[in-house]
């Protein structure tokens, strides 16, 4: 056997080490005490649960679409099956675990530890919140059960409006509720960010986990209600015949477009940036150095809020709108790139004669870098109006968006849970086993969606569950990537269950990482710290926690 | 130096903390301004968000009134002006009296308080019963769009005794497109209405109990906000829907 790799893991001498005896899990017993809850550690928890739960319904969804495309002929599952398939598959993605994923989980979770105040603002509306997730993933489930739904997760009008027979309200009013409950997070931290920062933590001091959560939610409080009245006047339009959107009474379906858009397209930011969190504290922690470029870091999370906010016509380029507003769009498509490689360099310049150590949250985030990337530039490819006019509706655009979202989201959100997990329940995974994950993961992923990419540039159109038999070959590699991606994600859950009982005592800061979060005892109290921490010193500084450590071990002695 | 204000900061923090008194304070918040400061700034982005929802209506009603302006003017002179003034009017007595209401709950006058919030809801009241009215007219007109909308008073206006410029059928046929915006849009402001009234009556009981005239304004001031984001959202509505082009005809 070789040598242990080198890794900067300090845990408690586990012969003597016990979790604290009063903590936020065992402060208070009962379900009752978990679902009426305002604690934003067990609403983080609750939240958790429930969007594991459908990611792996989502999953089995994509699992279902996979294998049908085995084969080139649609012999699995009927043509309106596999629309219902694909359809299920990205609103419960989209709207019940991708935009919740992180900042309902760990943006919960850490925000007020990092940013040292004992809760969010409003624990009630944090609940309620929560509540309205479920009530959303209970709709989802009924419309399901009942039969489905056939839109795609566009809702595009009219045929969302005219043609179809399935269960288009109930999931409307479905991702209408799930849109408050995002809403409602969004306005929360805010509020939490601008209001109940501990003494000394300036906004130049703060974490960017915390700089991009902020960014993230002003995303979600300015987006989703457009979002909101865009899916009411559907529902009026199906139920009561108002025509705003139907040509025969002199509507505009591309006004759907414009309006769904312009939510839908920040939406993507509002996904990707809680991810772009947590690479920055990994990184960081990995290297042992404060972020390159902390400033840039920081402003580029506003700056893709801000871009976000006036691209969404990328999305309608061949849709009949006029030449020159494509033009415009497209250029400023092209300025969003920007911001995100502002953040990819610093991201390398933090890595540049930084101490490396490549334990399984640092894995995810080289994964997620790598994949980010891809998918970044790839976006670049589609936003230029003449290659989108080629590539848009193929395989290709389902690759680049998987790449950001699948790639990057997911990566960096395993990769944050593995990097809190002992935070959040006081013990360590299985290091070994978790590195496989990742691995698995990262081969999984890439066997599925890189023959995507060769599959949209032939010209195979998305959405179809039968294709020419030329293109059996790539589909085969995809599906068998996707079985290896499965796998890959079982394995966590399967791990981290495990280490809830056997895992290794973590200790309060097992990564010496210099968050306030870490400062404090694994599982945090209820109320978080015990008196209110000062912040004196900037975020990422390694000297000052050194300088604490040493001062602690003396003290001690 | 950093350290410096902070410290000075806690000192002024303990030092609040000695007339934390409200039992309405929570534990979260280090002192009761903290915890005010951060209910209205959530109440201010709620209204932003108020205000993303309903741009999606009014960004639809620019479109059409751009495209079929003609139907548009048609259609608008079927409102009646007086109503939708005595309306306006109404709303801004009610935001008036809920003004009033916030500053009897700060000078912990309950009677005084509770008299505004009741008439606060008297004038909400009001208006949404003119709304009605207004409502069943349309209905009567065949105006409401759907099945029975019938456009032939807006291509043959004088037939109806009307002093209009008839419109071609497909262009008459338009003027659904601005009752469906009428109806979207006053709807969901009524709607917004009828939510605010039901807060009315939950703050009007916690009112009588004497909640919110022992120093905890929050909740009235709070609801103020959004009682005043409704009356502007109609500030902009009549305008938009009753005045498009209300000069008479040149004969």
């Amino acid at each position: 056997m070789s040598a242990p790799s080198p890794t900067i893991l300090k845990l408690p001498d586990q012969s003597t080490a016990t979790l604290p005896k009063k903590n936020f899990i065992n402060a208070e017993h009962g379900l009752l005490s978990w679902l009426l809850t305002g604690d934003h550690k067990r609403i983080a928890i609750l939240y958790l649960i429930s969007i594991t739960f459908f990611f792996f319904i989502g999953g089995a969804f994509a699992g279902l679409i996979r294998l049908e495309l085995l084969t080139p002929q649609g012999d699995l599952v009927s043509s309106d099956t596999y629309n219902k398939l694909f359809t299920m598959h990205g609103i419960i993605m989209v709207f019940l675990f991708l935009v919740p994923s992180v900042p309902a989980t760990l943006g919960n979770f850490l925000i007020p530890m990092m940013i040292g105040a004992r809760d969010l603002a409003f624990p009630k509306i944090n609940l309620l919140s929560w509540y309205l997730y479920i009530a959303a993933g209970t709709l989802m489930l009924t419309a399901m059960a009942l039969g489905g739904v056939d839109t795609g997760w566009t809702f595009t009008t009219p045929l969302s409006t005219h043609y179809l027979n399935t269960h288009v309200l109930t999931t409307a009013v479905a991702v209408f509720i799930a849109g408050f409950s995002s809403i409602f997070t969004g306005l929360n931290f805010i509020v939490t960010i601008h209001r109940m920062r501990c003494p000394g933590m300036t906004w130049f001091r703060m974490p960017l986990f915390v700089w991009a959560h902020y960014a993230a939610s002003i995303l979600m409080v300015l987006g989703t209600p457009v979002l909101a009245i865009t899916l009411v006047l559907v529902a009026l339009e199906r139920v009561f015949g108002i025509g705003v959107f139907d040509p025969s009474k002199g509507g505009d379906p591309l006004l759907f477009q414009h309006l769904f858009w312009f939510y839908s397209h920040p939406a993507v930011y509002i996904m990707i940036l809680p991810g772009m969190a947590v690479i920055s504290e990994v990184v960081s922690t990995f290297s042992r150095k404060r972020v390159f470029g902390y400033t840039a870091v920081a402003f580029s999370s506003v700056a893709i809020a801000l871009f976000g906010f006036f691209v969404w016509e990328h999305h309608m380029f061949i849709m009949g709108v006029s030449n020159y507003s494509a033009l415009v769009f497209s250029l400023l498509t092209m300025l969003v790139a920007v911001p995100s490689a502002i953040k990819i360099f610093n991201w390398c310049f933090t890595l540049q004669q930084g101490s490396i150590t490549f334990e399984t949250p640092m894995l995810y985030a080289f994964g997620f870098m790598g994949l980010f990337t891809i998918g970044g530039l790839t976006g670049v490819f589609l936003g230029s109006l003449g290659m989108d006019i080629q590539l848009t509706e193929t395989y290709f655009i389902v690759a680049h968006f998987h790449f950001v979202m699948v790639g990057g989201m997911l990566m960096a959100f395993l990769s944050g849970i593995h990097f809190w997990w002992p935070k959040m329940t006081g013990r360590m995974y299985p290091e070994s086993l978790s590195k496989l994950a990742a691995v698995v993961t990262f081969i999984g992923f890439n066997l599925t969606f890189m023959p995507q990419f060769i599959l949209g540039y032939l010209g195979m159109p998305r959405r179809y569950h039968a294709y020419p038999q030329e293109f059996q070959v790539l589909n085969v590699l995809s599906t068998a990537g996707a079985t290896v991606l499965g796998v890959g994600y079982l394995l966590p859950v399967l791990y981290l269950a495990w280490s809830l009982k056997y895992g290794a005592i973590a200790g309060d800061n097992p990564w010496q990482a210099t968050g306030l979060e870490w400062q404090t005892q694994s599982p945090p109290l209820t109320e978080n710290f015990t008196e209110i921490p000062i912040m004196d010193h900037e975020a990422y500084d390694y000297e000052w926690l050194e300088h604490k450590t040493q001062h602690e071990v003396t003290h001690v002695g | 130096m950093d350290s410096a204000i902070a410290n000075t900061q806690v000192d002024h923090d303990t030092a609040e903390h000695e007339h934390v008194v409200l039992p309405q304070h929570r534990h979260h918040f280090a002192t009761e301004e903290q915890q005010r400061e951060a209910g209205s700034f959530g109440m201010w982005l709620f209204l932003l968000t108020e205000i993303m929802f309903f741009g999606g209506l009014f960004f639809a009603y620019l479109l059409y009134r751009n495209w079929y302006y003609d139907a548009f003017v048609a259609a608008s002179n079927q409102l009646s002006v007086p109503l939708g003034a005595a309306n306006t009017a109404i709303l801004i007595s009610s935001g008036f009296f809920m003004a009033l209401a916030v500053w009897a709950s700060e000078v912990r006058k309950k009677a005084m308080l509770v008299v505004f919030l009741i008439l606060t809801i008297l004038f909400g009241v009001a208006f949404l019963g003119i709304k009605a009215v207004e409502y069943h007219e349309k209905y009567e007109k065949h105006h409401i769009p759907g099945a029975s909308f019938d456009a032939s008073q807006f291509i043959n206006p004088s037939a109806y005794g009307l002093n209009e410029k008839p419109l071609p059928p497909d262009m008459a046929q338009k003027t659904q497109m601005f009752f469906f915006l009428y109806f979207a849009m006053t709807g969901m402001h009524a709607l917004h209405m009828v939510i605010g009234l039901g807060l009315l009556f939950w703050l009007l009981a916690r009112a009588q109990k004497g909640d919110f005239t022992s120093g905890y304004v929050a909740p009235i001031e709070n609801f103020g906000l959004y009682w005043h984001f409704v009356d502007i959202v109609w500030l902009f509505l009549f305008p938009l829907l009753y005045l498009i082009n209300r000069h008479p005809l040149a004969h």
